[in-house]
């Protein structure tokens, strides 16, 4: 036997454990398989795993705790920030989480939390689904090991976006976990067309800023409407070492990312406190900016701007807005606040920090008394802290010269001509 | 630096803006893609820079080839592979070298090259006029051309016989 065949026979008796580990330990899940629920009891006893999220409600903190259990979330990608998150979730007792990612564990996940060095190999969702049901075995777990910007697994995705909800309605939100721009387009394109509400959340590659979104299609902008809106760093592009690297991630920033990405959700599903449109996390200086985008009028996704009609058209027929969904009521009020909560919120970044901060209070007050933008320059302007990943692109039109010419040849012949050469 | 800005401007731009899920204007952008790179490689030809060769299947979403190297007088050569995301043409495909796969730190899972910070906010300026042969000629390229020579001195990459 040569060395090659001791190599694939280890392989695949390395494979065979992994087969068997989640056959007995992955939680037995079939369609017709009653789940079974514990009651959520509020009785202050040590057994009981809900009494402290219950108390919430005997504080007056939340209205009625229970409903959590109506809600289903989906969490796509489950790496550092999605793992925690839907632990967090899972730990509250929300009704269903469905997990979508493609990926496998990793030893090099192990820097951050929740997966543990046995799991290297099983593919995410699967891991994540064994843990999760050991820890609350109430919340039902549905999950997709699939990668959602292909062409064939969209159209999936937003079926299950259409009908994953705990009795075969919609979901109730979204929260993108994921690692990369093309999948934050995907879920924003599947939110965009269904009006889901999402929440975008990301942290940069240089692990010391992280950010969370609220995205309601129509009503705020969606992650098409411009280009994406990070954290400044205030680390000069040019000092950064980026040789042999692409990324680097600290448990840290994840998990405070991931706190305030389900601290907000908590906040939206269970109708308490204000929900952050945008809310940044810049780890260097302890620095909170947020703000409120709108919409661009402009947007290049159609499906953004037939929201933003729908959402115009529900503003103008229901002023209030009070009579939609009751949890709307503290989102829409938060309309009026914008930018920056507190003063001494400001980071300590800038000699000049006084005309920033000028500057940025009469932004605001020229921002909140139009309540249509004029220019795109306005539209474009950000809270201090924050600012685009990149500028946006010109629209000028290339000239004639300079595109593909006409052509009489059908795909196939263009398809064969290029096999020829 | 400046072959690369010189090959880019001679690479026809595109003008529909259309992702596979646009069934009515999708062949429109193929045909499109497809002439922009007929012409991307027949320039190369011309310069003496021919590195690479890609076809795709039946619907356009799913293209795969080659793509080679010379160092030392020998040639090395890549599968190349990727899919046409849904989001396309505002994202860009993500282009991957499967056998390099773990042997290099600037690869994402899969193989997909690691492109540089450039290179995601100058494809969000050009939405739509650019195409895949502006994804090769700007990201894969300019990749190959940095880590090839490296992974050969490290010894990461063996020349191998053609068969």
């Amino acid at each position: 036997m040569s060395l090659e065949d001791v190599e694939n026979i280890k392989k695949r008796i390395e494979n065979f454990k992994k087969t068997l580990m989640e056959l007995t330990e992955a939680p037995v899940m079939t369609e017709t398989a009653e789940h079974k629920v514990r009651e959520m009891s509020a009785e202050v006893v040590d057994s009981n795993p809900y009494s402290r999220l219950m108390a919430l409600q005997r504080m007056g903190i939340v209205k009625n705790y229970e409903d959590i259990r109506k809600y289903t979330v989906v969490v796509v990608g489950v790496g550092g920030v999605g793992s925690v998150t839907a632990e967090m979730l899972t730990r509250c007792g929300i009704g269903k989480l469905i997990l979508f990612d493609y990926d496998k564990v990793e030893l090099a996940n192990m820097n951050r939390l929740f997966y543990q060095p046995s799991q290297a190999g099983l593919s995410k969702v699967t891991a994540a689904s064994m843990t999760l049901t050991k820890i609350n075995p109430d919340v039902k777990i549905e999950t997709y090991n699939t990668n959602i910007t292909l062409t064939t697994q969209f159209e999936e995705f937003l079926n299950v976006l259409k009908t994953g909800g705990i009795n075969g309605e919609r979901v109730d939100l979204v929260l993108s976990c994921v690692d990369n721009y093309e999948a934050r387009m995907t879920i924003n394109t599947a939110c965009n067309e269904l009006g889901l509400k999402w929440f975008e959340s990301g942290v940069s590659e240089n692990a010391v800023c992280g950010h969370i979104q609220y995205i309601v299609p129509g009503e705020s902008a969606c992650f098409a409407c411009a280009p994406p809106l990070v954290v400044a760093s205030d680390i000069d592009e040019k000092t950064l070492k980026k040789d042999g690297v692409c990324a680097a991630s600290l448990p840290t920033t994840m998990g405070v990312v991931a706190g305030l990405l389900v601290q907000n959700t908590l906040k939206k599903l269970l109708g308490f406190g204000t929900v952050s449109w945008y809310l940044g996390y810049n780890a260097l200086s302890d620095f909170f900016p947020s703000m409120m985008i709108k919409p661009n009028p402009n947007c290049s996704d159609n499906f953004c701007l037939k929201q933003q009609s729908e959402f115009k058209n529900r503003v103008k027929e229901e002023p209030e807005c009070t009579n939609v969904d009751p949890l709307e009521d503290v989102v829409t009020h938060e309309n009026n606040e914008w930018g920056i909560s507190l003063a001494e919120d400001e980071p300590i970044v800038s000699n000049n920090i006084t005309e920033l901060v000028e500057t940025e209070t009469s932004k605001t007050e020229n921002v909140n008394k139009n309540n249509s933008i004029k220019s795109e320059e306005e539209y474009l302007s950000l809270n201090d802290g924050i600012e685009f990943a990149y500028q946006s692109g010109d629209q000028t039109a290339p000239n004639e010269e300079s595109l593909v010419k006409e052509t009489e040849l059908s795909v196939d012949d263009l398809r064969e001509q290029l096999s020829l050469l | 630096m400046e072959n690369t800005k010189k090959a880019l401007s001679s690479i026809p731009l595109l003008k529909t803006k259309a992702g596979p899920r646009d069934v009515d204007l999708w062949p429109q952008r193929l045909k499109e893609e497809y002439q922009s790179l007929i012409q991307y490689v027949q320039n190369n030809k011309a310069a003496d820079n021919d590195w690479f060769r890609l076809e795709s299947n039946k619907e356009g979403t799913k293209w795969f080839g080659k793509c080679w190297v010379f160092q030392n007088q020998l040639k090395y050569e890549f599968d190349i592979e990727f899919d046409i995301p849904v989001t396309f043409p505002s994202t860009a495909p993500e282009i991957a070298l499967p056998e390099l796969d773990g042997k290099t730190a600037k690869m994402y899972r899969g193989g997909k090259i690691c492109l540089s910070d450039h290179f995601k906010p100058l494809w969000a300026r050009n939405v739509p006029k650019f195409g895949i042969s502006h994804a090769l000629a700007l990201g894969l390229g300019p990749w190959l051309a940095v880590e090839i020579p490296d992974l050969i001195s490290k010894g990461v990459i063996q020349y191998k016989e053609k068969e």
